[in-house]
């Protein structure tokens, strides 16, 4: 049985509402779990990027992709291991305020994982922190003493380690 | 002289003319005359109903079949685009219209048909508010169909028109739905029309590769017990040609799939067969002997492989196949050759050496006299009074001499029927082979005989099909069609009570039909008919069927409890072929 790892999966598309309906369908067919979904323009003018992470086996994110990149609106769609990417996700914190007058330490700690804070109001304030899961995830461990009043974290970007996937657009 | 022609020579004379715009939905049909489409098949209603009256103005170019439901017609479209290689066209209305077309879309997206669907829809303004027959075909039609797009504004209809059927012909068919908003329907704009000769996202037709088509041809000339199962992409690409020079220079024993048969003519002495869960013994067997698999225009269904862990491990595979998502998707190709057929196949010939394999041609004969003796001579001489299926397919192949197009529907008759037919043309075998939607069979060989109405076209079917979608005798009422049907009537559904049989101890539930009287209701329908129960009537009532100029009915009782043999039970291997019980 071949192991399961996580994949990224970027698929270039016209920008269209319906393609996302298309990829997600051939995902669920076959069952595969999406851990994280990002829709974002590239940097070629008209054509948007999905980036997909699944965990599956290799030959089944191959599957995948083949069927994906037949869409007739898919320009282009590619898998790569976790190690192949460059990523980052961004996560958003809302504290209350009184844990900053109380809790002597969240200002270096803020400080010391990188995070920054976006929003000061009477009654909350909402920290940022980018970084991998593992970091947003720690962080929030971190803050949990002070309470954490919500929570967000977004899709993974992420950009590829080779250069110029999409060169075949060009 | 009519409206239509002065509407055509003003809009390309004069695009820019303002007094020449058309609305939506006259844009609707001269868009689908300039695809060449002169027939199409479809069923009126509310959201549609802008479309239909310009095809009432438009009627001496584009003749509209009205079938009596929207399957029928997106199943007569099958068969009209599978019997004449061309585009199906379908129309149909909002909500239940569209609804109703979705077995048949599905249908032909798994057997690779070219059809574009057109749909009405509510108003734009009502999208998404649960408007009286309002329904999101989109989203429904999404998963089957190769492309689908919703059309909000009349100036838009041209375009989608245009890419529908650029995309639902191009590469692997497929069906195509476009949603048209009754707003866009009736809004006027200036029609221009382009056709579509390219999208920016989407290759069809990929560039052989020479590297791969050396080592094929290599691998061929090298092969001791070569072996080639050819499947519909070579009737798609009519690569018939081809094919048939390609197994005669390299002498190839060849295989069809079910969807493959006719595309070679059933009595050349190297056409082995069907493989598959009934196909022939030699066939399925030898797909394990072989050295080289050539897979020509198939995708290696699992009722053509059985178990994927037991097909062909010994053999080296050589994929020929124009959908690179098929490649290495059940079977791993050792050559992946990514193509249209007729393409590949023109360019891989040459580098074929002539050769012989006598020895290994032989063994397929002497796996077909097994059969013969085990299967086949009880199939077409049973010692029994009552009738085969098999027997009946057999008088029709005396009488027709393999000429006939062969429409079936799904279940027994239709593996008696795909086991025994000949066929000497291409494009003769219709059939429902990927999804199995039984109330295919009537409408698509309504269908088939519209897009080939100089054939023969004989719809055989079991009982249980045609009450799926037996109104269609309506559509021949109507039409005047000369459509032939032969029922297979046991009075079961025939497959299932088969594997009731075999795997659920004979506990029949729900498959014993009470059956009205078939000719008497093809007589309301003002086709003729009769009951054949003897076998000295067979043969005469089938040469007074297709003697007959009209559509023609004939109520075959046949055995009740016959079983299908050879059988590959679920999960077994192509090895493991029963040919009894």
């Amino acid at each position: 049985m071949e192991t399961n790892n996580k994949y990224s999966l970027s698929v270039f598309t016209e920008n269209h509402l319906a393609i996302l309906q298309r990829v997600l369908i051939i995902l669920n067919r076959r069952r595969v779990n999406i851990e994280s979904l990002h829709s974002s323009e590239s940097e070629v003018s008209g054509v948007h990027r999905l980036t997909v992470i699944i965990r599956s086996t290799e030959e089944t994110a191959i599957k995948l992709v083949k069927q994906i990149d037949k869409q007739v609106e898919v320009i282009r769609a590619f898998h790569h291991l976790e190690d192949d990417t460059v990523f980052q996700e961004i996560a958003l914190y809302k504290v209350p305020s009184n844990a900053v007058v109380n809790g002597i330490n969240i200002g270096s700690l803020i400080r010391d994982n990188y995070a920054r804070i976006l929003a000061i109001e009477s009654d909350f304030m909402i920290t940022e922190k980018t970084g991998h899961q593992e970091e947003t995830h720690d962080f929030m461990k971190k803050l949990e003493p002070y309470g954490i009043l919500e929570f967000a974290r977004s899709g993974r970007v992420s950009l590829t380690k080779q250069l110029a996937q999409m060169s075949a657009l060009n | 002289m009519n409206t239509q022609e002065n509407m055509l020579l003003a809009v390309t004379k004069n695009d820019n003319v303002t007094s020449q715009k058309l609305s939506g939905a006259d844009a609707i049909v001269q868009s689908l005359i300039r695809e060449g489409i002169d027939l199409l098949f479809g069923y009126p209603g509310g959201a549609i109903m802008p479309v239909y009256d310009s095809l009432y103005r438009n009627a001496n170019a584009i003749n509209h079949v009205f079938t009596r439901h929207e399957q029928g017609a997106v199943h007569a479209a099958q068969g009209y685009a599978r019997a004449s290689g061309k585009v199906g066209v379908v129309i149909a209305t909002s909500g239940p219209g569209a609804t109703n077309l979705i077995t048949g879309i599905a249908d032909a997206q798994i057997d690779s048909t070219p059809l574009v669907c057109i749909t009405g829809q509510v108003a734009s303004h009502l999208l998404g508010t649960d408007a009286f027959q309002e329904t999101d075909v989109i989203g429904i039609s999404m998963p089957v169909t190769k492309w689908n797009c919703q059309v909000t504004r009349a100036e838009d209809i041209p375009e989608a028109i245009s890419k529908a059927f650029y995309i639902a012909r191009s590469g692997r068919p497929g069906p195509v739905l476009i949603d048209i908003t009754k707003d866009a329907q009736l809004a006027e704009f200036d029609f221009k029309y382009e056709k579509c000769v390219g999208i920016r996202s989407y290759n069809p037709a990929q560039k052989v590769k020479t590297k791969a088509i050396e080592k094929a041809a290599t691998l061929i000339n090298m092969a001791k017990k070569p072996y080639l199962i050819f499947g519909q992409g070579v009737v798609l690409s009519e690569a018939e040609k081809e094919l048939k020079v390609l197994i005669e220079k390299a002498n190839i024993p060849a295989a069809a799939t079910i969807l493959g048969l006719s595309a070679l003519p059933s009595t050349h002495p190297l056409h082995v067969g069907m493989v598959g869960m009934h196909g022939n013994y030699g066939p399925n067997v030898l797909t394990n002997e072989c050295d080289v698999l050539i897979a020509v225009g198939m995708r290696f269904d699992d009722r053509v492989t059985g178990d994927l862990s037991r097909y062909a491990t010994q053999a080296k595979v050589i994929h020929i196949e124009i959908d690179p998502s098929e490649i290495d998707k059940n079977v791993k190709a050792d050559v992946a050759l990514v193509g249209d057929a007729k393409e590949v196949l023109r360019v891989l010939i040459p580098l074929i050496i002539p050769n012989k394999h006598d020895s290994w041609v032989q063994e397929f004969a002497t796996y077909h006299q097994v059969e013969k003796e085990k299967v086949i001579h009880n199939d077409l001489a049973p010692t029994c009074s009552e009738l085969s299926m098999a027997e009946v397919i057999h008088e029709v192949n005396k009488i027709t001499n393999g000429e006939a197009i062969i429409v079936t529907d799904v279940g027994q008759h239709q593996m008696v029927a795909c086991r025994y037919a000949e066929f000497n043309k291409s494009k003769s075998n219709i059939t429902s082979g990927g999804l199995g939607t039984m109330g295919f069979c009537l409408p698509a060989a309504i269908g088939a005989k519209l897009g080939a109405p100089d054939r023969q076209v004989i719809a055989v079917i079991g009982d249980g099909g045609f009450q799926m979608t037996i109104q269609e005798l309506g559509t021949i009422l109507q039409t005047g069609i000369n459509v032939k049907i032969i029922i297979l009537n046991n009075e079961y559904l025939g497959m299932v009570r088969q594997w009731q049989e075999l795997f659920f101890d004979k506990r029949y539930a729900h498959t014993e039909m009470q059956n009205p009287d078939f000719v008497a209701i093809a007589k309301g329908y003002g086709v003729t008919g009769q009951k054949v129960t003897k076998r000295k009537n067979l043969n005469k009532a089938i040469s007074e069927m297709l003697a007959s100029d009209n559509s023609y009915m004939l109520d075959v009782r046949v055995k009740r409890e016959q079983n299908v043999f050879p059988m590959i039970p679920t999960g077994a291997s192509v090895s493991e072929v029963w040919l009894s019980k």
